[in-house]
């Protein structure tokens, strides 16, 4: 290898580290004082870039001048500035109380809804977007081509890091960013106009998010997949650079930019491995990351969220339970699809109630637990299909490649709490994802793999929905046990008082990591499962949209009830099953029911149901 | 004999000096306070010998085993109890569910998949929240109860691991004179009928020189004076830095009243 070429990998390294570094640090300022994760800070990015596109080539019709391009690329990041003030007013607003498991909720209903906002506005063609004037031509360094562009935008992250800086440490706005990440409630009591300052920092997030999507125009065409490609990645090197912290945010973007410019030299396929890699190796020895510092939650006397002392069932709900389950036995008397959708229902809700035991009973708010039910879906349909292994054997195999991986992403994951921790479980999901995806040899990549049948035995809809039931209940009625055993009580014990469960002698950490691992192993066996219902997988079934259905069932079910989820996933997944057919729309539609969900539903259906108990005869 | 020993201990937190050279002793049976001013080190000193706080000099012994920097569990498992400034409770527990998960902790049964935790070791769990006086409550929520019952609840708590040794950090902060009166009573009738030794912090001075044995006085990180309530009330270092002269007639009027 010769020394030009590593140096114009490590500039081409350089360009995506600044590309990446302008839309994280819009993320972490965001965190620093609402402490919200945005989600749709992805969604920021994908409309800058959309709007770019969009007034770029009418301005340069004017006059292919530089000027007017970057004209252009500003009015982008202002114009989604205000996107970012209109979400500000219309939502975060209203969520900044309440637990971080629905404002990450709430912000995701925000993603789907652009998601199907930008297909009705700009269609579903990706758009590519005019190169920049002055800027097309090639640069010669040590005789190897380098684009131009690509060298303008290694200036833009350092030229927005120094701005950043003279407005956090010049401004009044900027020192109250600094305030208010330091200490939230002491800047609230000084008297700081809050509603003001929390309008202005998400106007600064999302404008550079909008930013870094507007300049990714000559490079990328605009596409209605960049949101929640880029999100991961600005979660990475937020978590790597510590969460409310730019500078972090540089330092990290500089490694992960550089990493992967060599990594793909190295090993072209498992780039990302190397960024979790180091993602695990920087989290090992700063929990919190490069730069950040441990959340402030020692102290607290409030309420936790989630399943409050378990009951067991009164005679009311032994009968709902009882009778639920007597319907779906008798599905097969009904029709064929009724079997197919409530055999789907049983795969759904033990996932559902797997997370909830994270959830609800732990305090372990995952956001990627759909990576173990997709890990045990391709650990099943691997076996059957690269080693000829019948499907028995596959059913026991897909558990423990879930609780595995499970304990794996796990032995990291509990290192942290809160908001934290979800991201580290999402970060994780993303690259079991993206290993999934890109690794078509073995996993069949996009396409993902076929033929994955049932033994002869049970290879009948009706015999494969009466094995399901039986697993399916049986690790239901197992992980309900659970939650009233010892070890389910130490779980809500540490989840309501980490420091109480440590002075009675409970290793916490421990004691978390094993619930991990064993959420993830009845996820893997509800993947399994799945897998052979199906007949194939593929990789959505690692996907952030689906961790955020398994989500959704358990807000509709209600966190707070033990069996709620089951009753989530089974209404959650009739109404999918109806409504998607009937609209193009179906992200829209799901994206407004979460946040209304998150609004004024909160409780879910176990909490209407407990209240319609309690009301007097 | 000597059940709780620390020698030398320091703690730095950059350039504060938190805990200079903390030396003392503790007997079964006996309690021990450690009083100062606000940001005198009692906290700091309290958290090395829990295991909260890894000390930068010095050594922790228990019964003669070394303990410095272990993790509070184990600390716990050797026969530690432990009570803190905010009452740390199990909020989403009934009281008597508080008590269960403590004794289930210390009888090594977390990991148990299949028991019944609201049925096991109730019997003890009542037996040990009559002792604070709270069996009458046990089947409310902890969460609804008046702040000084939820510290009865703790000290129940901290008593499940049959502990040598209870550490309090500020037992009656927050709570109404009546109720602290009551609870430093509790403490001490349980300390000395089963000799435990207990350490603790406390503001409260009717409640350090009416039940304390020995006192340490912490200063800016250093121990400035110790010895009975008696010696500490008369040291006149002690009178000038923190006491005062109101605050050392108060201190002979707690032990007067307490002792008749």
């Amino acid at each position: 290898m010769e020394w030009s070429f590593l140096l114009v990998q490590a500039l081409s390294g350089l360009a995506s580290a600044s590309s990446l570094f302008v839309i994280a640090s819009g993320l972490t300022i965001v965190f620093g004082v609402t402490r919200i994760v945005n989600f749709a800070h992805g969604s920021f990015y994908m409309l800058g870039a959309y709007i770019a596109v969009t007034i770029v080539p009418w301005l340069l019709e004017f006059d292919r001048s530089p000027t007017l391009f970057f004209a252009g690329v500003l009015a982008s990041a202002l114009a989604v500035g205000a996107l970012g003030v209109v979400m500000e007013v219309l939502l975060l607003r209203r969520i900044y109380r309440v637990p971080e498991l629905f404002q990450l909720l709430a912000t995701f209903g925000v993603v789907l809804i652009v998601q199907d906002l930008v297909l009705l506005v700009w269609g579903p063609v990706d758009i590519p977007g005019p190169r920049a004037p002055g800027l097309r031509h090639g640069v010669y360094i040590l005789d190897q081509r380098f684009p131009a562009y690509e060298l303008f935008l290694i200036f833009v992250g350092p030229a927005v890091l120094a701005l950043l800086w003279l407005l956090m440490h010049r401004t009044r706005f900027g020192v109250l960013i600094r305030a208010a990440t330091q200490d939230r409630e002491m800047v609230g009591a000084l008297g700081v106009n809050q509603a003001m300052l929390f309008t202005g920092t998400l106007f600064l997030g999302a404008a550079l998010a909008g930013l870094g999507g507007a300049l990714q125009i000559p490079r990328v065409s605009a596409s209605a997949q960049m949101d929640l490609s880029i999100i991961t990645e600005a979660f990475v090197v937020t978590v790597i650079g510590g969460m409310g912290s730019v500078p972090g945010a540089f330092v990290a973007a500089l490694l992960i930019g550089l990493l992967q410019a060599f990594g793909v030299l190295v090993f072209p396929k498992i780039t990302l491995v190397l960024v979790f890699l180091l993602m695990a190796a920087v989290l090992v020895v700063k929990p919190w990351g490069l730069f950040g510092k441990p959340e402030a939650a020692a102290g607290r006397a409030v309420l936790p969220e989630g399943i409050l002392d378990p009951r067991p069932l009164d005679l009311a709900g032994k009968v709902l339970a009882g009778v639920a389950l007597l319907a779906l036995l008798a599905l097969p008397l009904v029709d064929a699809y009724a079997v197919k959708v409530g055999t789907e229902v049983l795969v759904l809700a033990l996932a559902a109630f797997s997370l909830n035991f994270l959830v609800g009973n732990g305090g372990i708010v995952s956001f990627g637990h759909a990576a173990y039910f997709g890990l045990g879906a391709y650990g099943a349909g691997l076996l059957v299909t690269k080693t000829g292994l019948p499907m028995e054997p596959a059913l026991v195999a897909a558990p423990i490649v879930g609780g595995a991986f499970a304990a794996l992403f796990g032995f990291f994951v509990v290192r942290l709490s809160g908001i934290y921790l979800a991201m580290l479980t999402l970060a994780f999901a993303q690259i079991a994802y993206a290993v999934v995806f890109q690794w078509v040899e073995v996993t069949g990549g996009d396409n993902g793999l076929v033929s994955v049948w049932p033994s002869r035995w049970a290879a009948s809809r009706e015999v494969y929905h009466y094995l399901t039931a039986a697993l399916t209940v049986a690790a239901i009625i197992f992980l309900r046990r659970v939650i009233h055993a010892p070890f389910g009580a130490t779980l809500r014990a540490a989840r309501d008082s980490a420091q109480r469960a440590d002075a009675i002698g409970v290793d916490v950490r421990t004691h978390r990591w094993l619930g991990f691992t064993l959420a993830g192993a009845a996820a893997g066996l509800a993947g399994g499962l799945y897998a052979f219902s199906k007949g194939s997988i593929d990789p959505t079934l690692l996907g952030i949209p689906l961790s955020v259905d398994f989500l959704s069932m358990i807000l509709l079910g209600g966190i707070q009830s033990v069996l709620g989820p089951v009753a989530g996933a089974a209404a959650f997944h009739a109404v999918k099953d109806f409504f998607m057919p009937l609209t193009d729309h179906w992200r829209l539609f799901l994206g407004l029911s979460i946040i209304a969900m998150v609004l004024i539903f909160p409780r879910g259906l176990a909490g209407a149901w407990a209240s319609l108990r309690r009301r007097p005869a | 004999m000597t059940l709780l020993a620390a020698e030398g201990l320091t703690k730095r937190f950059g350039g504060v000096l938190a805990a200079k050279d903390v030396t003392f002793a503790l007997n079964a049976g006996e309690m021990l306070a450690i009083i100062g001013p606000n940001g005198a080190g009692k906290s700091t000193t309290f958290n090395m010998v829990g295991g909260q706080l890894k000390p930068d000099g010095g050594r922790v012994t228990l019964a003669g085993q070394e303990v410095t920097g272990m993790p509070p569990r184990e600390v716990c498992r050797l026969g530690v109890g432990r009570t803190f400034q905010v009452a740390q409770t199990f909020l989403s527990f009934t009281v008597l569910g508080n008590v269960q998960m403590a004794l289930i902790a210390h009888h090594g049964q977390t990991r148990k998949l299949l028991a019944d935790a609201a049925a096991m070791h109730r019997d003890a769990a009542l037996a040990l929240l009559d002792r604070v006086g709270m069996a009458a409550q046990a089947d409310r929520p902890v969460g609804e109860l008046a702040y000084g019952d939820v510290k009865r609840v703790e000290l129940a708590i901290a008593l499940a691991a049959a502990p040598r040794l209870l550490l309090m950090d500020e037992p009656t902060a927050g709570m109404a004179p009546a109720e602290r009166a009551a609870l430093m009573a509790l403490v001490a009738g349980i300390a000395r009928s089963e000799g435990i030794g207990v350490l603790f912090t406390e503001h409260d001075m009717d409640a350090v020189f009416a039940h304390a044995d020995r006192i340490l006085v912490l200063v800016r990180g250093e121990i400035i004076a110790r010895g009975t309530p008696e010696e500490v009330r008369a040291d006149p270092e002690v009178q000038r830095v923190y006491l005062g002269h109101s605050g050392t007639r108060a201190a002979a009027r707690a032990r007067r009243a307490a002792h008749g």
